[in-house]
């Protein structure tokens, strides 16, 4: 089930359990800075090629730039 | 998590081609002094001389940013607790602005040094101005090197 994170730790904890984390920011600002490990899949691809790109059998942590 | 935005701001790793340019966290310097609001000046400032300072950071108990006392501040009348003397509320800066946007900025408002601090307000370092202009200088020359070998 998705749900909202709040919280650093737990996504740093998941991150440590193998959880994929995918950046949905354009490409110039993933390539200037993301999260370790990140995939990017930008958000207007998102539906068409997360299925290809990432395993559904691991946590997937998805984030922008905040939470506005 | 609050976004990227949150991550670069608690000062965590990144990857990609800013990762490696140096920002206001990895400048600032970590040993600077800190001391509680109630403590009386006197002791604040010989604690803060003997380690070489003219800065001190007013922490709480979770090392969250109260207030700065420079160095007429430390000056102040030795028996006064520390709440008496200090700028509260001093502006601070997170961790992942870039050296240069630090440097401009601090030279532009005279600021000899900065509280970085963490999105929640908990303390991470002191820049002081003269570390921020070297470094940027530094990185400026590094950037021109590395530009004229592309050429």
């Amino acid at each position: 089930m998705p749900q909202e994170l709040h919280d650093r730790q737990k996504v740093q904890e998941l991150m440590d359990r193998g959880a994929q984390v995918v950046e949905v920011l354009p490409l110039e600002e993933f390539e200037e800075d993301h999260l370790p490990g990140a995939i990017h899949l930008p958000l207007r691809k998102i539906e068409t090629e997360a299925r290809r790109r990432l395993d559904p059998s691991k946590p997937t942590v998805v984030y922008c730039w905040d939470s506005a | 998590m609050d976004g990227k935005l949150d991550w670069l701001a608690a000062g965590l790793p990144t990857e990609g081609t800013n990762a490696a340019r140096p920002r206001a966290g990895d400048v600032a310097r970590k040993d600077v002094p800190t001391c509680r609001a109630n403590e009386p000046i006197g002791e604040v400032r010989q604690r803060v001389r003997a380690a070489g300072w003219d800065a001190c950071v007013v922490v709480n108990d979770e090392r969250v940013v109260l207030g700065l006392l420079r160095g007429a501040e430390l000056d102040t009348e030795q028996d006064e607790p520390v709440e008496r003397a200090m700028r509260p509320g001093p502006s601070t800066f997170r961790p992942h602005v870039p050296i240069e946007e630090m440097a401009q900025f601090m030279v532009a408002h005279d600021l000899p040094t900065s509280p970085i601090t963490s999105s929640d307000g908990r303390l991470i370092g002191v820049l002081r101005r003269e570390d921020a202009v070297r470094v940027a200088h530094e990185q400026h020359e590094h950037d021109e090197t590395s530009e004229e070998a592309k050429r």
